[in-house]
């Protein structure tokens, strides 16, 4: 029996106690800061817990590394526009789950006699911590366009990556009674790293934020594993809030698209094929011109703007808030209206619009909003297309069927910003730019609305 | 060699606790909740200094690499949460 460091031991229980509280600060934006703050004394004294429990024996290398890390970290985080919070997320995940990685090696390399014994923790952690590396790294380069965000596949795609993840698995349950293997040992982490890499690639852009939660839920998962393998009880307990809350964002992410998690990660090979010729449209569209919106506006009582990806790409958020101020500037009431996966991490939306200083009250979820859609005078869609597409509710036959969206089409006047009639990721077409009460308005949206915006202004 | 029993009620507890928590996270804040605990997931720190500060040269050098990388997540994400944080902002209306 090990003596018990008690100091130590009661530092990591204040620290987990502190994480859960930071945790809960998140339920409001007003708690949000103390409890970061919260979170960050935990991480504080965890860490100053542990360098003064004797068990340090040379600094040299902490302090460099330590250094190092901060230095990036804080470059990473001061300079990195708000548009590029997906790919940060994505690189971060990668980088904490290497050092459990690593961790992991360290006590299967040097500790060998008591890894044999922790084998079941340290497969855990090594597998998880690998293939989240890979697999975040992965993400960030589709995110960062490195490599294209269309979904990559070839032909037996779904049978390679079932062999290696089976392989993998044979290997681990081997290791389990037999540890003394180094080669499988590192074999075993290398086919992790393959797995990482294999199944983010036939996933398209608009399905990461589901792997972004699946990755945050992996790192926590490495991190509670690492707990075990080294008997560390607040890394056990920070490890699985943080895998409880990637696992139900990325429920949340895959109730919002309608579909699995084996959908995701399994059913992207090849887009939908849908017989769009039974379901192309014959009506004709209306064009709506900056006055026309000018003017649908200004007759408004209430105004819902609902923002997607093609806002962040048009970097709109700050035209976008300027458009809210000149109209609440005329009494109108104006709401945005945000779909859980609008964007491509659970949340963008809200915080582009949170940096171009729109008051997060004004910042309202899907179920809020829907049922008073009836009474919106105009709702304004920029760069959103499936997530506003009525046919997930009365199309049978659409791929997005059942999806939950944001019902727009209920608004008396539906003005759709747009660069073209092209269609979303779904690759179907959407029946709401039919619509007698929808106008479309073609253009870059930051152009289109700083256009209207000066409109506004003339006098 | 630890009580693995005991570590298993550990690890359950804290994912009920973690799941009744995020749950009540307001959807808002999604984003800052994903860097929040990703930078927590960086307390694998703890296992990373300990690798360090060893004497052995092997643990090190791997430990080096770790406590870097760790830094990076530990310090990148409760900064860049903060910044975010700081955005969200009511507006004062009459």
């Amino acid at each position: 029996m090990e003596v018990m460091n008690y100091p130590l031991e009661i530092t990591y229980v204040i620290a987990s106690v502190l994480f859960i509280l930071g945790l809960k600060g998140l339920s409001h934006p007003e708690s949000a800061r103390r409890g970061m703050h919260y979170a960050e004394i935990g991480m504080l004294l965890a860490v100053i817990g542990t360098l003064l429990s004797g068990e340090i024996v040379t600094w040299e290398w902490i302090i460099t590394g330590m250094v190092i890390g901060s230095v990036i970290g804080t470059a990473m985080s001061v300079w990195m526009p708000m548009t590029a919070m997906p790919q940060r997320t994505a690189i971060s995940h990668s980088f904490g789950a290497l050092a459990a990685v690593l961790v992991g090696v360290n006590e299967y390399a040097v500790h060998t006699e008591k890894a044999y014994g922790i084998m079941p923790a340290l497969g855990f952690e090594v597998l998880f911590g690998a293939l989240t590396v890979t697999g975040s790294l992965m993400a960030f380069g589709k995110l960062q366009a490195i490599i294209t965000s269309a979904p990559i596949t070839y032909k037996g795609q779904n049978f390679v990556n079932i062999a290696l993840f089976f392989i993998t698995l044979v290997m681990f349950v081997y290791l389990i009674f037999f540890p003394n293997n180094a080669t499988i040992f590192y074999v075993m982490i290398g086919l992790s790293f393959l797995i990482g890499i294999f199944v983010v690639l036939p996933i398209g852009g608009a399905d990461m934020p589901v792997v972004l939660s699946l990755m945050n839920s992996y790192a926590g998962l490495a991190a509670a594993a690492t707990g075990f393998a080294i008997n560390n009880k607040m890394l056990i307990i920070a490890g699985s809030l943080d895998g409880s809350s990637g696992f139900i964002l990325s429920i949340i992410m895959s109730k919002a698209m309608n579909r699995s998690f084996a959908n995701v990660l399994f059913g992207a090979v090849g887009t939908p094929q849908v017989d769009t010729s039974q379901l192309a449209e014959q009506r004709p569209i209306n064009r709506f011109t900056i006055e026309d919106t000018k003017f649908a506006l200004e007759q408004a009582e209430r105004v819902v703007v609902v923002p997607g990806y093609g806002m962040a790409v048009a970097q709109a958020q700050y035209a976008v808030r300027e458009l809210s101020d000149e109209l609440e500037k005329r009494k109108v009431k104006v709401e945005f209206a945000i779909h859980p996966v609008a964007g491509r991490m659970p949340g963008h939306m809200n915080v582009l619009l949170a940096e171009a200083n729109v008051s997060y009250d004004q910042l309202l979820e899907m179920e809020v909003i829907n049922p008073s859609m009836d009474t919106v005078d105009v709702c304004i869609v920029i760069g959103a297309n499936d997530v506003v597409n009525p046919a997930a509710r009365t199309q049978k036959g659409s791929p997005i069927y059942g999806m939950p969206i944001i019902n727009v089409d209920k608004a008396k006047t539906v003005i759709v910003m747009k660069r073209s009639m092209a269609t979303g990721f779904a690759g179907i077409e959407n029946p709401l730019f039919y619509e007698p009460n929808t106008k479309m308005l073609f253009g870059d949206a930051k152009n289109v609305l700083q256009e209207l915006v000066a409109e506004f202004k003339k006098k | 060699m630890p009580n693995i029993v005991e570590l298993l009620y550990i690890l359950i507890l804290a994912g009920f606790v973690g799941f009744e928590v995020i749950k009540k996270v307001t959807p808002t804040l999604h984003t800052p909740l994903m860097s929040a605990t990703n930078a927590i997931s960086g307390i694998s720190l703890v296992g990373s200094l300990v690798a360090a500060g060893s004497s052995h040269q092997v643990s090190q050098m791997l430990g080096f690499v770790a406590v870097t990388a760790a830094s990076i997540n530990v310090v990148g994400g409760f900064l860049i949460t903060e910044r975010m944080l700081k955005m969200f902002k009511r507006k004062e209306r009459k």
